[in-house]
């Protein structure tokens, strides 16, 4: 189906003030659809609350409102502009919220303006978790098992039902208060006391926890026509029992087999099919039993997101560009991509490096906060780095987190005292990343390690790499230092001033001196969508270190 | 860790260009046609698959080796590609159904292979000179010595590699109370293609390459299913004769890959070598009778040529291509034979294309 040409108008509605677990991405998923839409000679209009984004910028819109996002303001911009359509899948939760809340009034049908992107009936199945839970059990999808107690009795009976660990969601409060894991069946009562009295109507969700389960999230496309692309897999470093916010996050995942992929692949678009109509970019979480290989639906998000936002710069892949442009009305397959230019917008891109987010933190400004992170999203930023090698990426991302550290540990500021390093271990915080290296390098086994954070044996032994090259390298100095070895410590993310810090008895500039002696230098790759099957018109590229053909 | 104890290897290409690298698998040397595959799952899958026989596979995906192999995603007895080369390797792997590391499932089959390349940089080598012979070796250090065994080796144009893939005695799978039989041809048969006739009800019998049309019948077939497999369609006349006389009998015919190949070849289509082939699980096709599309697992480096089918009178287009309009689907005019390009049966890739053995069911039961 190509472009619906009888729509002339759009109001995008923005997502409001950037709050900890809502930061800029809605900002870019914004302004991309409102570039997508004018391209098309739609006018567009566009609300939101924060004039600080870039979106409320004069040339990304036809029509800019800084209002509240209230009801009331979209009857003003309505009364003041002839609007067709509504697409409320660029501005995160707070815009579908607003998008329902103005339906359920009837403002939508009083100004004869038509949603779309999103029906409200995906709206409702995806924010409802019961309703949520009742389609997932019609359509045969695993979920977490769980149940609704307004009792102390009942909820003990339930938990002691399924096992532990557990669960505890209080209905009706803000951010998770008052809920919580319980790993134990000696801390039930407190805990299951706690969320009761959290609640205002007395009920708790006593859910199954699927805590140390490993954790994938699918970025994925949908059309008109049910044409449905996965765009990008991220793999989450950190397992379930930290919020994928507050997780590390890889791209392509990296211990998934074809098998459990393409299982994964197909509940997830067995669920886009099903929960109403939507023509946009997808988000569909799953955990996966690490032994069984068992999967469950977690939660699945009709609109664009954090994550889309990260999948979009990880692969190179407008999504919000291009799901502005099947909101119109416009097919997968009747889109090119947009990289390549020559080729279907309609394909899965494949990625020939490795995508590392890591979350950036700011406890410090807010003393006395709990630095324990869990099912609460903390962090208030995120770095994303681009590297040939996963450990080259997790390098670089630890080198531009600016929280004064010059990698993955090599840097004079490693913990030694064993205890510390457990206890952060068991209490995962901004820095388990840099306390599981440390916890290498002082000799723990990396299976001990990977009882107590879950996290995978083979990220682990990745990083275990690091610990192994650091003790080989001891043996030498900038001096002596044999060529290859150069190149293998630069292949694998170390900046000039860690290797100085190494070696010793050097300066980072001299470093640099001897590696420009050595043509040890940078080379660029192209982020092309397609691992460079097909020539590609793009700017958008990385530094890595490579040997050429001889 | 030694990292440093790594031995080295070296990747000569046809055109000259020489790669250092590390060894992986087995120590020795290996040629083949170079080859890239832009999966980013299924390394075991694509592998096993007798497709790829005498190609040297260059993975594009950055780590493999990861969640190591196991004994259920094999889709032939062992590894039928000729070498690999790949930018990381990991020898170690975390998923528990895994018993063995990739590194000694290469020794375990003799796999020759070689590891740390600029594997993008060789790929836009062959992406803009096209598909070409080369040897790796971790025991010849010499690149005159290897250049001089690489200048035997044949090219993969003219070459016919079915008879040597294919089973040499029939056999069957499935149970044989199924409501449908199939005959299936084999020209280097990936096992996912019988595991879904299978599943559908079918007890498919597996036949050599060169089996006659007589010896199937004796079957008493519901349906013939074409192979896909390694080597160039336009040498395989006995199987081209065989496929032409198959379909005179009316009974049903699905082609994959080298199959639909064949069918096409039957029909008086053309076939013709591609410049670097689509190997990956990411293309798109739009079946032209819906309207709707699909992502599909691909390997192939030959195709049928477009005008040809444009202009027969026997075939009509079902799929094509959405990145490059190469025909990726026929059926036979006023017969129940049908064939596709691509892969329906996956492993690895998405299983958008499965409707394809539901229409074939849906032929032999009316």
């Amino acid at each position: 189906m190509p472009k619906d040409k009888s729509i002339k108008s759009v109001l995008i509605i923005g997502s409001g003030p950037i709050i900890i677990g809502q930061a800029c991405e809605f900002d870019y998923a914004g302004s991309q659809a409102s570039r997508s839409l004018r391209e098309e000679g739609i006018e567009v209009t566009l609300i939101n609350s924060n004039p600080a984004t870039i979106m409320t910028d004069k040339v990304t819109a036809d029509h800019i409102y800084l209002l509240p996002l209230t009801v009331q303001s979209i009857e003003q911009i309505l009364n003041e502009q002839k609007i067709d359509c509504v697409l409320p899948t660029m501005g995160g939760q707070t815009a579908l919220n607003l998008c329902k809340e103005a339906e359920e009034i009837g403002l939508w049908k009083k100004y004869n303006v038509r949603i779309i992107g999103v029906d409200i009936k995906a709206i409702d199945t995806t924010e409802n978790r019961e309703l949520f839970r009742q389609l997932m059990h019609t359509l045969e999808i695993p979920v977490p098992q769980s149940k609704t107690a307004n009792s102390f009795l009942e909820g003990k009976e339930f938990a002691q039902e399924i096992g532990f660990p557990i669960v505890i969601r209080p209905s009706f409060t803000l951010g998770g208060t008052g809920g919580g894991f319980v790993k134990e069946k000696k801390d039930l009562d407190e805990a299951l006391n706690r969320g009761l009295k959290a609640s205002p109507i007395h009920e708790v969700l006593v859910e199954k926890s699927v805590w140390g389960w490993k954790e994938y999230e699918l970025e994925l496309l949908r059309d008109n026509v049910d044409n449905i692309a996965v765009i990008c897999t991220i793999e989450n470093f950190d397992p379930m029992g930290i919020h994928t916010g507050d997780s590390i996050t890889v791209a392509p995942s990296m211990t998934l087999s074809d098998t459990a992929f393409q299982n994964m692949r197909n509940l997830a678009i067995r669920m886009m099919r099903n929960i109403g109509n939507f023509a946009g970019g997808c988000n569909v979480q799953f955990s996966m039993n690490p032994e069984t290989e068992e999967i469950y639906a977690i939660e699945i998000n009709p609109r664009v997101s954090r994550s889309s936002a990260l999948a979009s710069k990880a692969t190179g892949y407008p999504i919000a560009k291009i799901s502005a442009k099947l909101a119109i009305g416009y097919n997968l397959s009747e889109l090119k991509n947009q990289i390549t230019k020559t080729t279907s917008a309609f394909f899965e891109p494949s990625i020939d490096y490795v995508i590392v987010k890591i979350p950036r933190w700011n406890f410090d400004k807010f003393k006395g906060a709990d630095r324990t992170l869990g099912l609460q999203m903390k962090s208030v930023g995120e770095v994303m780095a681009i590297g040939r090698t996963f450990i080259e990426a997790l390098q670089k991302a630890c080198q531009s987190l600016e929280i004064g550290r010059d990698g993955l540990g090599a840097d004079g500021k490693q913990k030694r005292k064993l205890e510390e390093i457990v206890e952060g271990l068991e209490n995962p915080s901004w820095n388990r990343l840099f306390l599981i290296k440390d916890a290498l390098s002082l000799g723990v086994p990396i299976n001990t390690v990977h009882k107590i954070t879950k996290v995978d044996l083979w990220f682990l032994n990745q990083i275990h790499k690091l610990v192994a090259l650091e003790q080989d390298l001891r043996r030498y100095n900038l001096n002596n230092l044999p060529e290859d070895l150069f190149w293998e410590l630069k292949k694998h993310g170390y900046s000039d001033v860690q290797i100085a810090y190494i070696l010793g008895n050097c300066t980072e500039d001299e470093v640099y001196e001897k590696r420009k002696v050595l043509g040890i230098t940078r080379t660029y790759k192209m982020v092309d969508t397609c691992a460079a099957e097909f020539p590609s018109e793009t700017n958008y590229f990385y530094s890595t270190y490579e040997s050429s053909a001889l | 860790m030694k990292i440093l104890s790594k031995l080295p290897a070296l990747l000569v290409l046809a055109d000259g260009t020489v790669y250092k690298g590390t060894a992986i698998g087995k120590i020795g040397t290996t040629a083949g046609e170079l080859c890239f595959n832009t999966g980013l799952t299924g390394y075991q899958e694509v592998f096993t698959d007798p497709s790829y026989y005498k190609q040297i596979l260059i993975s594009t995906n950055v780590h493999v080796g990861n969640y190591g192999t196991q004994n259920q995603e094999v889709e032939s007895d062992g590894i039928k590609i000729a070498g690999l080369v790949c930018k990381s390797f990991s020898d170690v792997f975390s998923r528990h159904s895994a018993n063995l590391s990739l590194q000694d499932y290469f020794i375990e089959n003799n796999l020759t292979g070689i590891a740390d390349i600029d594997t993008r940089e060789l790929v836009r080598h062959i992406r803009d000179k096209g598909a070409m012979n080369a040897i790796i070796s971790s025991e010849i250090l010499d690149v005159a010595e290897l250049q001089k065994q690489l200048s035997l080796v044949p090219s993969m144009e003219g070459l016919e590699l079915s008879s040597q893939v294919s089973t040499l005695e029939a056999f069957t799978r499935g149970d044989e109370n199924s409501k449908y039989k199939v005959a299936l041809l084999d020209f280097g048969v990936k096992n996912n293609i019988s595991r879904c006739l299978v599943a559908r009800d079918c007890f498919v019998k597996i036949f050599p390459a060169r089996t006659t049309l007589k010896e199937m019948l004796a079957f008493k077939p519901d349906g013939f299913m074409l192979s896909n497999g390694p080597g160039d369609p336009a040498t395989m006349d006995y199987a081209i004769a065989t496929v032409k006389e198959i379909l005179t009998t009316e009974i049903p015919v699905f082609g994959i890959c080298l199959g639909h190949q064949l069918l096409a070849q039957a029909c008086g289509i053309h076939t013709y070598k591609m410049h670097c082939g689509h190997r990956g699980l990411n293309h798109p096709i739009l079946n032209l009778a819906t309207g709707l599309s699909e992502i599909t697992s691909q390997n192939h480096g030959f195709s049928v040529v477009a005008n040809d089918v444009i202009n027969s009178s026997l075939v009509s287009i079902t799929h094509v291509n959405l990145n490059d309009e190469t025909i990726e689907g026929i059926s036979v005019n006023n017969k129940k034979a049908f064939s596709v390009q691509y892969h329906p049966e996956a492993f690895p890739g998405p299983h958008d294309s499965r409707y394809l053995f539901d229409d074939f069911i849906a032929m032999m039961r009316s």
